[in-house]
């Protein structure tokens, strides 16, 4: 691949910047939605685990990789699960409809 | 089938892709109006990302990713759908389950590349396996601590400090090592040992009113190493994710320690339980006014303006469906009721939010500390259900107090305050309340649940 840990450098620096600003304007309110919601984002290292397994590189790397896989994605199902179900939870009591 | 020419670019373009749709999930979350859009986002990239990866030249053993997926799908959905007063030790358990994911990785990447692992390389995989191993162990112990299987009382002992500082020291030399001579390799289960270890370590001295710093703080561990194993298997997606997700955990890490009014240093250095050698004595029983539920609800039912203010005690007690008949029976008393929400105030960030939003009280009644303080003078009853250290008063004025600086809800300043609370036994901190013995102060001794049930049944009675 093209890139060099430079770039991987410059791309980590960007992101943190991004999430700062965007973590920044997240209302309190949803202070516990949103880290279920980044643990399941955070789980995409389930990506890595399944090219260790896929590729078969090692029968150690695998058994390692197979559990890495079901742990990242118990994370990625649950988190989504339990943040919609948290995110369906809040209502306001203004009728949406009167507010512009 | 996969071998057509540019594949790898078209894999490389959906997670671009992925990448962006995890940000803009993130900024969707910045307001309720929008958060449900966010978790589609998240989700729509979840899918992509992965289903990129299962397409990627060189995925030769499909039966194994396909059990493992479905295995960890069959785990989640009991996971995602627990009651959200075991939501902490839910989020902890999770950030375990990253974390082991992490570690597991990069163990199996040392092994397959070792000896021949580039300094760079070594560095950041070093820092994964350390990071994913202590966040897994220290995430393991805050869940079993939440989950009451572990004890919840903060565990202390003499140097517990220098022997941390003195194994992180070892695991970090072994560390700088292995970069050095890669080939090393029987220095490598040392370092995940020690790791581990310290995870244990350094939640093994934290009390249950630091659990929000320290999940925070876990989380944000949990984000840096898997930003790290990205660099290891030069993946963008992966180090934009746990970018995200570190600077996340560092943001409510920040705001958690603030609210506890803890340096960030010492957080960073994890002695969280250090301030609460309990400063004991000062025991004599001062005498304090308690009231029944029927004295409670006609004070309640007289009054203009109402602030609840919710801590930990009503989570045990699940008595947020009890809270939200009260708040239906003195709003259609034409009471105004709102409620305060400190940001430390239960186990995790946001988690009054989460409950009181569960017993379908609306959002926009949920005040913030800093915006509902100016209030409390002219509020006629503050009700304080299960809430202690985020109310006491000692934090603004008694400078030998271990809390005092920490920013507080002015309850004391309302016309009346109510306490209900099991006994006169001082909360988790040991730290005796002055609050309690005001003129001004009303105790309602009793189970949150069943108290909140009494004053709900005379509101409805007597009118």
């Amino acid at each position: 691949m093209g890139s060099t840990l430079i770039d991987d450098l410059f791309i980590f620096m960007l992101a943190c910047f991004i999430g700062f600003e965007v973590i920044r304007h997240v209302s309190p309110l949803l202070h516990t939605p949103l880290m279920s919601l980044t643990n399941a984002l955070d789980a995409i290292a389930v990506v890595g685990a399944i090219v260790l397994v896929g590729e078969k590189k090692s029968g150690f790397a695998t058994v390692l990789g197979v559990i890495a896989i079901v742990a990242a994605t118990s994370n990625v199902v649950g988190g989504f699960l339990i943040t919609d179900r948290m995110l369906r939870m809040f209502k306001t009591s203004r009728p949406a409809a009167k507010k512009p | 089938m996969t071998d057509f020419a540019g594949s790898q670019y078209v894999i490389e373009v959906v997670y671009l892709v992925a990448s962006a749709l995890f940000i803009l999930s993130l900024k969707w979350m910045s307001s309720p109006a929008t958060a449900r859009h966010g978790i589609l986002a998240g989700e729509i990239g979840m899918v992509l990302a992965i289903g990129g990866t299962l397409l990627r030249h060189g995925i030769v053993d499909w039966k194994w990713v396909i059990i493992a997926l479905v295995l960890g799908s069959g785990i989640g959905i009991p996971l995602g759908m627990v009651q959200m007063t075991a939501v902490p030790q839910r989020t902890a358990l999770s950030h375990a389950f990253g974390a082991l994911c992490v570690t597991l990785v990069g163990t199996a990447e040392f092994y397959l590349r070792s000896p021949d692992v580039p300094k760079f390389m070594m560095s950041v995989l070093s820092m994964e396996v350390i990071l994913g191993g202590l966040t897994f162990t220290g995430s393991l112990m805050a869940a079993g601590k939440l989950q009451e299987v572990l004890p919840q009382r903060p565990i202390t002992y003499k140097g517990q400090n220098l022997v941390n500082l003195l194994l992180f020291t070892v695991a970090v030399a072994s560390a700088v090592y292995l970069v050095l001579h890669p080939g090393a390799r029987q220095l490598f289960p040392l370092v995940v040992g020690i790791s581990l270890a310290i995870g244990v370590l350094l939640v093994i001295p934290i009390g249950g009113a630091d659990m929000p710093t320290v999940i925070s703080l876990l989380n944000s561990y949990a984000g840096l190493s898997a930003a790290a194993m990205g660099f290891v298997l030069n993946s963008k997606l992966l180090i934009i994710a746990g970018a995200l997700d570190g600077s996340s955990g560092f943001i409510l890490s920040v705001i958690m320690s603030k609210a506890m009014n803890r340096s960030f240093t010492n957080v960073l250095f994890g002695a969280f339980g250090q301030v609460q050698a309990a400063a004991a004595g000062g025991q004599e029983a001062k005498p304090v006014r308690s009231a029944t539920a029927e004295e409670a609800a006609a004070i309640l039912a007289a009054a203009n303006k109402v602030v609840i203010v919710p801590g930990y005690g009503m989570a045990v007690a699940q008595a947020q469906h009890k809270v939200r008949e009260l708040y239906d029976a003195l709003t259609k008393k034409g009471v105004d009721v709102r409620f305060a929400i400190h940001p430390v105030a239960g186990r995790m960030p946001g988690h009054m939010n989460v409950l009181l939003a569960e017993a379908d009280i609306p959002y926009d009644r949920l005040i913030e500390m800093e915006e509902i303080n100016g209030d409390f003078p002219q509020t006629d009853v503050a009700l304080i259900i299960g809430a202690n250290d985020v109310t006491n008063p000692a934090a603004r004025a008694d400078q030998s107090s271990p809390i005092f600086g920490m920013p507080i809800l002015d309850v004391d300043k309302a016309h009346t305050v109510m306490v209900i609370k099991r006994g006169m036994s001082p909360g988790f901190a040991g730290i005796d309340n002055p609050l309690y013995y005001l003129d001004r102060t009303l105790m309602l001794f009793g189970d949150a649940k069943q108290f909140v049930g009494g004053i709900v049944r005379e509101l409805g009675g007597g009118h």
